[in-house]
């Protein structure tokens, strides 16, 4: 935690839904400690190419805009009306019926107007409206336009920088608008003329240049596998392979950096390391490739695209046949919507079929990219695990369908499936909280730091608190996830709204109950707590 | 204070009829002149939106999945809520434009007891799809004042909608639910401080024109009939291109006239084209089939990369430390 005083819990529940006595053009941001997020180094912008890198802080007063800040801005808008259909059509068809206002959860936590999708949405709009519109340019105000001033980009950076890009709105708009799509074109927009933060800008760098968001070398990515490859020697008495940048493999593994950087991560990894032992995968982890997430998706697309390249290039590199993705949200975003548009096509590779149970993934036949709980939950349906669920009989566990997975792909069923096959004490949330309306971590799209704190702990409330029930219900103690994002971020929410519940991802579960040949009787999961009922 | 200013626009269309009715030219301009100009800036206006949204491509696939997506052949996929392919997105759509799938999910969020508790909001969908519906309604029945002989279902639908039989003539349902519908999501706009937070004029202003015109239509049938069969000759003279002033028409018919002729050259520039977009949203009129088909983007370009080579020429001593292989030795 920073030392910036976030409220207590039983102080940032009452929160209420008013809005200021001034209309919203006329109530100019307030940088409140606690919600919002540090600026974009200017080391890192530099080694990105990226403009107008300078040392800044969101609370001065002077931004250190280039002089021409607002042709830049404007330009930008134009290019990017003409590029995307969704931003011209989103900017035009707001019928403000304000369906979407209480679906965010950063409006539900924090009570402010500005954080309704339509009235965020509204702030880009106003100043399309005053440069791009008729109306706008001839009745100004009237016609809900305003010009574009420091005070708007400030409102805009505040406010993009509030949004996880969840798309929870755009299940509930009549018209399908998304936030999501307006915030990630503000965001581009912003990083024209160089204001950014540095949550983001920081793993981009990192990712460009190291292949992960971690800045994790290579030798480094070896020695943390080696160490998980311990630990599961430890608890297993089964010592795994810990394939690295292997020519020959027939699938390339792509999991978040996450994963094998930090707990709870580090147990979803050694999961994975288990399983392919156990199947006897011949397969391979990339320390190019090494980062399955991509932050460049809350910085533009370009910067998505030139992060995402490292996936293909290297496959080709390695002679895959195929590829699996490890579990992470807006990774699966990157890769299920953009990646074959992006950087393929991918006709060096093979379509994927599974080697142990020759199921052909025909829905991934041209991306030729596989989500590992697909791949597990087909194994597990063919009979080619064995698994000993009451080895997870400690946990009574609950199930967060993360963002993108669940609005970006529907991959609801598959995780669900794995966990009712390795776990007897599962609880789904309420209904209004999972699957396509599952409520974010209030983290996600670069918003994880700790100066951020407040605003996190404000829109991760709604999932929070559909925890707390199961947990008065049922005595829930564990929170499984498919999100590396996820299992840091809801750890920390956890602590704050609901202490007592950890984080897991899916394959931990797998891990614990997978029976391995040769394994010794095994006294702890896989964070060396004791198991059984 | 938009508000106001929508009430004081309508207000000054009301004068602005009333005048036209007492001048002989402005009357030519408004019958003659008028329907025709209206008609091409509603025609012209609303083409030219759709070409302007259709010339901007749409670059990636992103639907947003309300359901389970179409993968392993053993797990049920939700083919309308996630759609893989034509008929499912038709179907979507369909669900979308005809039931407003999406606005039925809405809920209202309160915090009770120290949690939110997201209650049944239906309300908004209903009012919503009963202001659209008998919009439609009464749109399609006025072909009876453009067609001879009338299109045979729009007399049935006529017949349908007045089949209470209410007084004399019949009040039409639709007229009944539109009303309805238009004071519901008027008030809603008014009293909910959210709603009204974010309204700008024209939102206040759309509803309070189709408000108008729905008043005026009532009064012209049940209160100041109105001498249908003048009106019939003057929409038909349209028709035929050969356009006459009518004589003996009330005002109530020239305040009618001059709202829906605002409405329509109004309507292409407004978020009223909410109609035409609909149809064009890519977070729903997409099937969700990313992986399986590649999407093409027209403008695609290159980026620059940081390629493998450059990365093993910075850590390849690392990496050869760790005992990892390298291309280059």
């Amino acid at each position: 935690m920073s030392s910036i005083k976030i409220p207590k819990p039983d102080e940032l529940i009452s929160i209420r839904y008013t809005s200021p006595k001034t209309e919203w053009m006329d109530t100019p941001v307030d940088f409140r400690p606690g919600t919002w997020s540090y600026s974009g180094a200017p080391k890192n912008l530099t080694s990105l190419d990226m403009p107008n890198p300078r040392i800044w802080q969101p609370s001065d007063e002077d931004w250190k805009l280039p002089p021409n800040w607002q042709e830049i801005i404007l330009d930008g808008m134009k290019e990017r009306l003409e590029k995307y259909r969704s931003f011209r059509l989103f900017m035009d068809i707001c019928v403000r019926c304000g369906a979407c206002a209480d679906k965010c959860h950063f409006y539900i936590g924090s009570g402010d107007p500005k954080n309704m999708p339509v009235l965020r949405a509204e702030l880009l709009r106003s100043v399309y409206r005053r440069y791009f519109t008729t109306a706008g340019k001839r009745f100004g105000r009237l016609a809900g336009a305003r010009d574009l001033t420091v005070d708007v980009l400030k409102e805009w950076f505040y406010y993009f920088y509030q949004c996880t890009e969840c798309r929870r709105c755009s299940v509930f708009c009549p018209y399908g608008i998304d936030q999501a799509e307006i915030t990630i074109i503000g965001r581009e927009l912003l990083n024209l003329v160089g204001c950014n933060i540095n949550w983001v800008m920081e793993p981009v760098a990192n990712c460009f240049r190291t292949g992960n968001h971690l800045g994790i070398q290579p030798g480094g990515i070896k020695d943390m596998l080696e160490f998980m490859a311990d630990d599961i020697e430890d608890r297993t008495g089964v010592r795994v392979d810990v394939p690295i940048n292997k020519k020959g493999a027939d699938i390339l593994f792509v999991t978040p950096s996450g994963d094998y950087f930090a707990d709870p991560g580090t147990f979803t990894c050694m999961g994975y390391m288990m399983l392919f032992h156990e199947i006897g995968l011949n397969y391979t982890f990339s320390t190019y490739a090494s980062e399955g997430g991509n932050f460049g998706l809350f910085t533009s697309h370009d910067m998505v695209k030139r992060l995402n390249a490292k996936i293909y290039a290297e496959a080709k590199r390695l002679g895959v046949k195929w590829i699996l993705g490890g579990e992470c949200g807006h990774m699966w975003r990157v890769i299920h919507q953009y990646m074959d548009t992006m950087n393929g096509p991918a006709d060096f590779l093979q379509e994927p079929v599974s080697p142990i149970t020759g199921t052909r993934f025909e829905n991934a036949r041209s991306t030729k990219m596989v989500h590992i709980v697909e791949f597990t939950a087909d194994l597990i349906r063919n009979g080619k695990l064995k698994l000993a669920s009451r080895r997870n009989d400690h946990l009574k566990l609950t199930f967060h369908d993360s963002c993108n997975p669940a609005r970006s792909m529907g991959l609801l069923e598959e995780p669900r499936y794995i966990i009712k096959n390795t776990c007897n004490n599962f609880y789904e949330m309420a209904e209004d909280t999972i699957r396509e309306k599952t409520f974010c971590c209030g983290a996600g799209a670069g918003l994880g730091n700790d100066e951020n704190m407040e605003m996190r702990m404000r829109g991760g409330m709604p999932r929070a608190m559909a925890v707390r029930e199961v947990v008065k219900k049922y005595g829930v103690n564990r929170l499984a996830c498919i999100c590396a994002i996820d299992r840091a971020t809801l750890t920390s929410l956890m602590d704050y709204w609901v202490p007592g519940v950890t984080v897991m991802g899916v394959h931990e579960l797998l891990g614990n109950a997978l029976m391995m040949t040769g394994e010794k009787e095994r006294t702890t999961d896989l964070r060396g707590d004791p198991i059984g009922g | 204070m938009n508000l106001l200013i929508s009430i004081i626009v309508v207000s000054g269309l009301v004068l602005l009829a009333a005048g036209i009715a007492a001048s002989h030219t402005a009357s030519y301009a408004l019958t003659v002149v008028a329907p025709y100009l209206v008609f091409v800036v509603f025609l012209g206006g609303f083409i030219y939106r759709i070409v302007k949204w259709a010339k901007s491509p749409v670059p990636f696939r992103i639907p947003t999945t309300c359901g389970q997506e179409k993968t392993l052949p053993w797990i049920k996929n939700n083919p309308v809520e996630n759609p893989s392919g034509f008929w499912g997105v038709f179907g979507r759509m369909a669900q979308e434009i005809f039931l407003f799938r999406s606005l039925f999910r809405n809920t209202e969020v309160k915090i009770i007891d120290g949690r939110p508790i997201y209650g049944s909001a239906k309300w908004l969908w209903f009012f919503g799809l009963l202001f659209h519906g008998s919009l439609l309604i009464i749109i399609l029945r006025h072909l009876r004042f453009f067609t001879e002989p009338i299109i045979p279902c729009v007399n049935a639908l006529s017949a349908v909608d007045g089949f209470l039989e209410i007084g004399v003539p019949a009040l039409y349902l639709s007229d009944v639910a539109l009303l309805a519908g238009l004071t519901f999501l008027f008030l809603r706009r008014v009293i909910i401080p959210q709603v009204r937070y974010i309204s700008l004029f024209t939102d206040y202003f759309s509803l309070l024109l189709i408000c108008g015109i729905a008043v005026t239509g009532l009064l012209m049938r049940h209160f100041f009939p109105a001498d249908l069969n003048e009106i019939k000759t003057l929409a038909m003279s349209w028709i035929i291109f050969s356009p006459v002033v009518p004589q003996n028409i009330s005002v109530v018919f020239y305040i009618h006239l001059c709202f829906v002729f605002t409405l329509m050259a109004w309507f292409p520039f407004s978020k009223l084209m909410h109609m035409g977009g609909v149809f064009m949203s890519p977070t729903r009129n997409l099937a969700n089939n990313s992986r399986m088909l590649r999407h093409i983007n027209p403008w695609n370009a290159p980026v620059k990369v940081h390629t493998y080579e450059e990365y093993e020429d910075e850590f390849r001593d690392k990496m050869k430390t760790a005992c990892l292989p390298v291309e280059k030795e």
